[in-house]
């Protein structure tokens, strides 16, 4: 419901339901603690991030098990936002014009729809990035490997561990790379943080960035309004 | 458990940057395992079982030489049993190989490992895992180049053989060859294991076996466990030995320029960031797009 809150100034527009904002949050702070525990092994000079976990052999057993609840959050958040995520013709134009978006100059660009391609990239890129992770992360550890391997009835040779271990600390630099961007484009358009906090925008911010989304919500009134997921 | 032997100076030490301290150069020790003399007693699986204090489980008994079936955490040291007949000579052979860690000069394991400390070679040659640091990640048995450390799974540590490092720091040699009765294995300088080595060769290759040598691989710049080999030519012969053994280049490529490039692409990213920031501004709604997003509902889609 596009309404005025009591001592808003701007009209607010529902983004996110509640339980859509709980399940990004379960995946951010997965995501999040699977980054630290992780870097902690990529490199020596990031060891001491360990201690923050209670020690190597904590933060070796957590990081496997947060991996699963990331997955399963994941999974959540794919099925919920997939549609919205479908690429459409004007993302081209916006790639096309990816100068006039880092330039903040909204006006050259294509009225956006709920997602950006920018977004939508974020969504398919991780998509890939955290099933590739889960799977290699499988390979790399002993316990769930020994698992997987008791009940599909194979062995993995040393060598696919390798692989799995090279693939892992690569995907895991690309999808912490994506994230960086991700937070950062939070940040830089004003406004977007509420979003995913009290699941509301501004009607203004929506005009600027997501114009068809706009029209879409506007669209809906009165005939029940729901959150949009 | 496997513990840091003091009595040695460290010459590398797992995911550690800084300088170690200067240890002074000591001698370089070597086991050899004089293939052509062992008997296949486990005498020496026993002598390590015992020095050790490891038990392992007793396993099903699937009609071969081998027992138990594989390396494990309880077992560091396993006699492995080939039967050839060798087409030149026209007999069987029967080939037994000890196998288990060959402490490498240039450790695969101590490359992949990530937790500080937790696999040193100490300055004599010896590679130790050192279970208080050990955090059981299982990197080592990726870095491996022998297939020798296996992680526990009741403590979550990795072990492998020590090369008796507790017995050669009060000046002992390794269990297994103070109980081998053929003296198939022995114990000394490197030096001398090598000079030892040549004579066997030298008499083997007399008894005809004319590709007789020492295995002492390159591509590890050498192992502090050597064999004498019948068949140096045909290493995988002994139950798979490697015939070229080295560091993976997955290995070297993930803990080489990979984590280099990595951190360097994270920083890249973040920089970015904070650049594009200072240049473009924050990107601001207007109050002009609040009031458009009023008349738009105003004047209905
Ligand atoms: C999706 C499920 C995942 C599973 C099952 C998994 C599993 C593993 C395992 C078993 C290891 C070995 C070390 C350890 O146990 O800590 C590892 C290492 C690592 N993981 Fe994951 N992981 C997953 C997701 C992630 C994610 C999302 C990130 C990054 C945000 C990540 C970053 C890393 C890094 C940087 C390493 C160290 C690689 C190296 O040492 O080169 N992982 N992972
Ligand atoms: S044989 Fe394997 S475990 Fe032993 S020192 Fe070489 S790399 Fe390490
Ligand atoms: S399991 Fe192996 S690689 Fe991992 S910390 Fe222990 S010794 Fe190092």
């Amino acid at each position: 419901m596009t309404e005025h809150r009591d001592g808003e100034a701007h009209m607010q527009v529902p983004r996110y339901s509640g339980s859509a904002r709980i399940n990004h949050w379960i995946v951010a702070v997965s995501f999040v603690l699977l980054m630290i525990s992780g870097l902690a092994l990529f490199h020596p000079s990031l060891f001491w991030l360990t201690g923050l976990f209670g020690g190597g052999p904590t933060a070796r057993w957590v990081h496997p098990w947060l991996g699963v609840v990331l997955v399963v959050g994941f999974l959540g958040l794919f099925l919920r936002f997939f549609a919205a995520n479908l690429p459409e013709r004007t993302d081209w134009v916006w790639l096309a014009r990816l100068r006039h978006v880092l330039a903040g100059r909204e006006e050259y660009l294509p009225e956006v729809g709920k997602y950006n391609a920018g977004q939508k990239f974020v969504f398919w890129a991780q998509a890939v990035l955290v099933m590739v992770m889960f799977v290699t992360g499988i390979g790399l550890w002993p316990a769930g490997l020994a698992y997987f391997e008791e009940l599909l009835g194979f062995k993995a040779t040393i060598d696919q561990r390798r692989m799995a271990a090279v693939i892992h600390a690569g995907s895991a630099v690309l999808t912490i790379a994506i994230w960086i961007i991700h937070v950062y484009a939070a940040i830089w358009v004003r406004g977007t943080i509420s979003a995913m906090t009290r699941g509301t925008v501004t009607g203004g911010w929506a005009w600027r960035h997501h114009r068809k989304w706009l029209r879409k919500e506007i669209g809906k009134e009165p005939g029940g309004p729901q959150p949009a997921e | 458990m496997s513990q840091l032997q003091p009595a040695f100076g460290l010459s590398k030490r797992s995911a550690t940057t800084a300088a170690l301290p200067a240890a002074k150069p000591a001698v370089q020790v070597a086991k050899l395992i004089d293939v052509s003399k062992c008997i296949g007693c486990k005498a020496c699986q026993v002598a390590c079982m015992e020095w050790n204090d490891l038990r392992q489980d007793i396993e099903e008994n699937v009609g071969v030489y081998e027992n138990p079936h594989d390396l494990s955490p309880n077992a560091w040291t396993l006699m492995r049993f080939t039967e050839w007949e060798n087409p030149e000579r026209g007999q069987l052979e029967w080939l037994i190989r000890k196998d288990g860690c060959m402490h490498c000069q240039d450790p695969g394991c101590l490359k992949a490992c990530p937790a500080p400390g937790a696999i040193v070679q100490y300055s004599n040659g010896i590679v130790d895992f050192i279970s208080a640091n050990c955090i059981g990640c299982g990197y080592c048995v990726k870095g491996c180049p022998f297939n020798s450390p296996r992680i526990s799974t009741a403590d979550n540590k990795a072990y492998k053989c020590t090369l008796c490092s507790d017995r050669v720091a009060v000046g002992q040699g390794p269990a297994c060859a103070k109980a081998c009765p053929t003296k198939a294995i022995t114990f000394g300088t490197k030096d001398d294991m090598k000079k030892l080595a040549a004579e066997r060769v030298e008499d083997l290759k007399e008894r005809g076996y004319s590709k007789a040598g020492l295995y002492d691989p390159p591509g590890v710049q050498g192992t502090h466990v050597m064999y004498v080999l019948h068949h140096l030519d045909k290493p995988a012969l002994y139950a798979g030995l490697a015939e070229n053994p080295r560091i993976s280049p997955l290995v070297e490529v993930w803990k080489g320029a990979g984590k280099y490039a990595g951190l360097a692409l994270l920083g890249i990213t973040a920089a970015f960031g904070v650049v594009h920031h200072l240049l473009a501004g924050a990107n601001r709604v207007t109050e002009e797009d609040e009031e458009n997003a009023e008349k738009l509902r105003g004047g209905g889609a």
